[in-house]
């Protein structure tokens, strides 16, 4: 494990283990699992199918509870939290990117990005608000229903609403799995800037080499335990590592 | 494919389930109506069956459907009849209505509905060789003092034989108390579905019943073996003088019975509209279910169309699940409706018509309806929406979110606003009496107009829905926001789940204000003309003794008695009534507005009547009105024409003596009694007839209460059928709600993601119930009021005058379906509430 230097950790998992069924049946999702996740960083969790990424990501996001382990996110430790605290944790600490972009269809773009905001009743940032509508840029879309924009523009103003709330950590789950490669790209530029302009944390699951080059790190799971991690990562390195990901479990 | 359909049926148990409901209920009002009016009929006929012989002599003109009146054959004629040929034996009898039996309680027994029968014993066999009733303890009456009751009504008064019995009855002769020497039954079997029978020998019965007259009133005669009735009969008619007739039993048997069939006609006609209203609601429910399955599986669907399924194959297998449907729920319901007919019974049993004796028929017919009634309403109403999935595009199997085609908006409009428009015509005909068959054209004039109302209630209500959501909003923040942005989100389904509500709720209205209306119609012409201080009227608009009238007047401060009576004239469809009062009471305070002639001028022979019953018939004074007394065709001469007065309760007035001299008995119906206002004499005249239960003393209110009691009691039980439809409604909206969550899991899910509580989650499902109850409430109040109105308007002629809005209780509908809102969300939010986030989201 790379040390983390002196910047203050956003999440931080502890043996996380998490099994499914019981007896000869039992498959473990996650295998002992510690990671700690750097403020300002934007991470790349990768992996073939079944080696438990998106179960990783769901159990720091307070959407999936563990077996045994913790999960920290700030000063919280999720196992002690109960619904009504995991609640408002997930609204005020964490943000969300599905892949399938989840607006809801009734509500208008601006009135999408400013949703959990108004849900807990606060008054959003005007200046952060205008600064990420035009990092996401936009603003000439805000006033459309989800159903009359294109799915880069509705994954952008998905972007928009997990960042508008100023969440300690964002949770991109394969983000650019529905789009094209060219709104694709803009939705992972958007989000490398956010980590660079903004300092903000984002842990994005994926299982796209060119997605995974726009990180700061890539961290490689297979069968549920991390087995190689990669710092500035450019997609040539992340297939060599892949490639012997491979062989490794053609072993 | 059929197996296919089958499958996806089980594998949405509770849904369906949820949506058979309706089909159910309608079925088993369907069903409940046909048992129990079949049972009701096949009891009665029997009944009838045991009390004709095989030829019935009779007066002539006399018909079975009429109460036996004081018309009567001559003693002799029975040994006259003695030798006819074929003839085993004759029995003359003596029948009449009115004679109560008080319990040992001092309740009478029986009496509403089924007659209170007096008559002379007799074994005679009834046709056919039926056993009739039969001395099943004790023996037959023998002398003047003795009675023998049948079995049903001595145990409910609790007489046992040996005992004095309380009777009343209408002749000269108010209260006897004979003894019980002898208890009469059917040893076969059967019943007297709840009349009461109380028989003397022949000569009492005669004193009792015909005045002392040596007279009968009919003649029984029994066919020897190998002799028909028919035969019988016209070698009985060889003998008969002129005035006198004979039918064969299975005749009068018939005439008694279809008489009957046509009053419970009215009740199976009741019930079976309500069992169309609830398949109407029902319909809409099912409509909206199958929509809502339909586009829940429109990826299913569209799977099935690239995997080369046609079109039509894609429908049909929407309609095979709605067959099954149809034939599930038509099974249930035939079992509750066959339940529901029991409860009839039993109900019918506390009000006196005692049907226990006849077990329940349930015939093919019966079967049969339930089955079509439910398969084709169930079929049609998933006919839309079966036919929508044929048009989903196989391509859409690929897609992620899948649009159902949709009808369009504008044509529902055009076709709603065509349909009020021809409900309207429709209604508006049949208000204005302008078409045969006024009835069905105001019901058919309603049906169309509400669903009119509900296929453009799309475009109608939007205003409405957005106003609730600008509400929402400002209320309840973006919880509401949302709440209300979902209600527009489908305008379709929201408006098509508050049109079940709306067509229960416009009805219930209707009949509020109707009700209202014809209680202060009730209580305005009471007010307005409410002579003298105290009535006397009985119980069951029974005849009473005229010695009631005379010992009141002898009542201190009493100054007037006036009495009236009432006649039937005319048999069948023609008859009517004739009133009668001595003109005496004119003089003394009656006050008759006269458009012509004079009230004063009333004899014996003569006859008053009323403004708009002249005017129909065509009748001025000077002359003469043909009427069919008892003893046959009358022309009494018109010697007066007075404006509408409802203490004159038929439009045609004469003397007492009148009456008595054609043929009926002497008692009064009504007395109105005028006291000199020095001190309240209620507890003086009610110990006149503190003896005769039957007889009751009001002062005005009480009269007024007691006018508005069957209002009230009608529009009570047409509260709780229409209670019902709205159950129908309230479930509809459980599982439309229910039905959208499921739909709406993923988004449900992204709300819980981004941080929305169970409680916010389950306000903004309470919410989306409210806006749909509200708006099917006021949808409902509206029509109720419009159909209200109109009805009460085309009624004014009836001499309902006064329309009345019960606001407040059209206000407590409307906060009714607020409460209605929250019940029906309770489960859904529940269920939304719940959901697993991480299951919501990674949904498919």
């Amino acid at each position: 494990m790379t040390t983390t230097g002196d910047r203050p950790v956003a999440a931080r998992v502890r043996h996380l283990t998490k099994t499914y069924g019981s007896g000869d049946a039992m498959v473990r999702a996650l295998d002992d699992v510690s990671l700690d996740l750097v403020e300002g960083e934007f991470t790349a969790i990768m992996g073939p199918s079944g080696s438990g990424k998106s179960t990783l990501m769901h159990c720091c996001a307070a959407l999936d509870t563990a077996t045994s382990g913790e999960v920290w996110i700030g000063e919280h430790e999720l196992g002690g939290l109960k619904d009504k605290q995991l609640t408002r944790l997930r609204r005020d600490e964490v943000g969300f990117v599905f892949q399938s972009f989840n607006l809801v269809p009734t509500l208008t773009a601006e009135e999408n990005i400013l949703l959990p905001q108004s849900i807990a009743r606060r008054k959003p940032d005007r200046e952060w608000y205008d600064s990420v509508i035009d990092t996401v840029g936009i603003r000439n879309r805000l006033g459309h229903r989800p159903n009359q924009l294109s799915g880069g523009q509705q994954q952008r103003v998905a972007v928009a609403r997990a960042l508008a709330g100023r969440p300690r950590i964002v949770f991109a789950d394969e983000p650019t799995g529905n789009l094209d490669s060219q709104s694709g790209a803009e939705v992972l530029d958007l989000l490398r800037r956010s980590a660079g302009d903004h300092g903000q944390t984002i842990v994005m699951v994926t299982h796209d080499p060119v997605a995974a080059s726009y990180t700061d790190r890539v961290v490689f799971l297979a069968d549920g335990r991390i087995v190689d991690e990669l710092r500035d990562p450019d997609r040539e390195r992340v297939l060599e590592v892949m490639a012997t990901m491979s062989v490794a479990v053609a072993d | 494919m059929v197996r296919t359909a089958l499958k996806s049926l089980l594998g949405r148990k509770v849904r369906l389930l949820m949506s058979t409901f309706a089909i159910v209920l309608g079925v088993a009002f369907v069903v409940g109506t046909l048992v129990f009016s079949d049972t009701l009929s096949r009891s009665f006929t029997a009944l009838m069956a045991s009390t004709v012989g095989d030829v019935v002599v009779r007066p002539a003109g006399t018909s079975g459907e009429s109460e036996p009146s004081a018309r009567t054959v001559d003693s002799s004629l029975v040994d006259r009849l003695e030798g006819v040929r074929g003839a085993a034996r004759v029995d003359g009898n003596v029948t009449a209505f009115g004679v109560f039996v008080v319990g040992e309680d001092d309740k009478v027994v029986g009496g509403q509905g089924p007659p209170s029968v007096g008559a002379n014993w007799n074994d005679a066999p009834a046709g056919h060789d039926l056993e009739g009733l039969a001395i099943i303890g004790g023996r037959e009456p023998e002398r003047a003092g003795e009675v023998v009751l049948d079995s049903v009504t001595a145990g409910e008064g609790g007489y046992t034989i040996g005992e004095e019995v309380h009777l009343v009855t209408s002749g000269k002769q108010a209260v006897l108390r004979p003894t019980l020497v002898g208890v009469a039954g059917f040893p076969a079997g059967g019943s007297l579905n709840g009349s009461t029978l109380a028989a003397f020998d022949t000569r009492t019965a005669q004193r009792l019943l015909l005045d002392g007259k040596d007279a009968f009133t009919d003649i029984w005669v029994t066919a020897e073996p190998g002799t028909s009735q028919g035969e019988l009969a016209s070698s009985v008619r060889e003998r008969l003088p002129d005035g006198v007739e004979a039918v064969t039993g299975d005749e009068a048997a018939d005439e008694a019975a279809s008489a009957l069939q046509e009053a419970i006609g009215f009740l199976t006609t009741f019930l079976l509209i309500f069992a169309g209203i609830s398949l109407v609601v029902g319909g809409f429910l099912i409509v909206n279910t199958f929509s809502i399955l339909v586009a829940q599986r429109s990826r299913e669907l569209a799977l099935l169309r690239a995997l080369g399924a046609s079109k039509h194959q894609v429908t049909r297998m929407v309609m095979v699940e709605a067959f099954v449907l149809g034939a599930i729920g038509s099974t249930i319901g035939l079992g509750l409706g066959i339940l529901l007919a029991m409860a009839i019974r039993t109900l019918f049993g506390r009000f006196g018509l005692d049907l226990s004796g006849q077990s329940l028929i349930i015939a093919p017919r019966t079967v049969l309806a339930a089955y079509a009634v439910g398969i084709v309403v169930t079929m049609a109403a998933a006919w839309l929406p079966a036919h929508r999935t044929g048009r989903i595009a196989p391509i859409q199997a690929m897609r992620d979110d899948v649009a159902m085609p949709e009808s369009s908006l504008r044509r529902r409009l055009v076709a709603g606003v065509v349909m009020m428009l021809a409900g309207g015509a429709a209604l508006a005909a049949g208000l204005a009496d302008a078409v045969p068959h006024p009835g069905w054209f105001v019901g058919g004039g309603i049906l169309a107009i509400l669903l009119g109302v509900a296929s453009a209630s799309p475009v109608i209500s939007h205003p409405f829905l957005a106003a609730a959501s600008w509400v929402y909003t400002r209320l309840f923040g973006t919880v509401g926001q949302l709440a209300g942005e979902n209600s527009l989100r489908n305008p379709r389904r929201t408006t098509a789940t508050s049109s079940a509500l709306m067509i229960g709720l416009s009805l219930a209205c209707t009949m509020a204000i109707v009700g209202a209306s014809a209680k202060a119609s009730v209580d305005q012409t009471i007010e307005e003309n409410f002579v003298g201080d105290y009535v006397v009227s009985s119980l069951f608009g029974q005849p009473f003794s005229p010695r009631i009238a005379r010992d009141m007047g002898r009542v201190e401060g009493v100054e007037h008695v006036w009495a009236q009576r009432f006649a039937l004239t005319g048999s069948g469809p023609d008859s009517q009534g004739i009133g009668a009062l001595d003109p005496v009471a004119f003089e003394q305070g009656i006050d008759l507005t006269m458009v012509a002639g004079s009230a004063g001028a009333l004899r014996d022979g003569t006859v008053i009547v009323e403004e708009q019953y002249a005017d129909e018939e065509g009748l001025s004074v000077g002359d003469t009105y043909d009427v069919d007394l008892a003893d046959g065709p009358r022309e009494l001469e018109v010697v007066g024409i007075y404006a509408e007065n409802p203490i004159l309760l038929f439009p045609a007035v004469t003397t007492p003596q009148t009456l008595i001299d054609a043929g009926y008995r002497d008692s009064d119906n009504f007395l109105i009694i005028d006291t000199d206002g020095s001190s309240p004499v209620q507890d003086e005249l009610e110990a006149v007839v503190a003896d005769q239960p039957i007889v009751t003393v009001k002062d005005q209110q009480a009269f007024a209460a007691e006018q508005r009691g069957p209002i009230d009691q009608l529009v009570l039980m047409i509260f709780a059928l229409l209670g019902l439809a709205l159950l129908i409604a309230v479930l509809g909206i459980v599982n439309t709600l229910a039905l959208s969550i499921i739909e709406r899991t993923r988004e449900v899910g992204l709300l819980r993601a981004i941080g929305v509580s169970r409680a916010q989650l389950r306000r903004m499902v309470t919410l989306e119930s409210v806006v749909i109850a509200v708006l099917g409430a006021v949808l409902g109040v509206v029509m109720g009021i419009g159909f209200g109105v109109a009805l009460m308007h085309a009624l004014r002629d009836e001499g309902l005058e006064v329309i009345d809005v019960p606001v407040g209780q059209l206000a407590m509908f409307l906060a009714a379906s607020l409460v209605i809102g929250v019940l029906a969300a309770v489960l859904p939010a529940r269920r939304a509430a719940r959901l697993d986030v991480l299951r919501a989201i990674s949904t498919d």
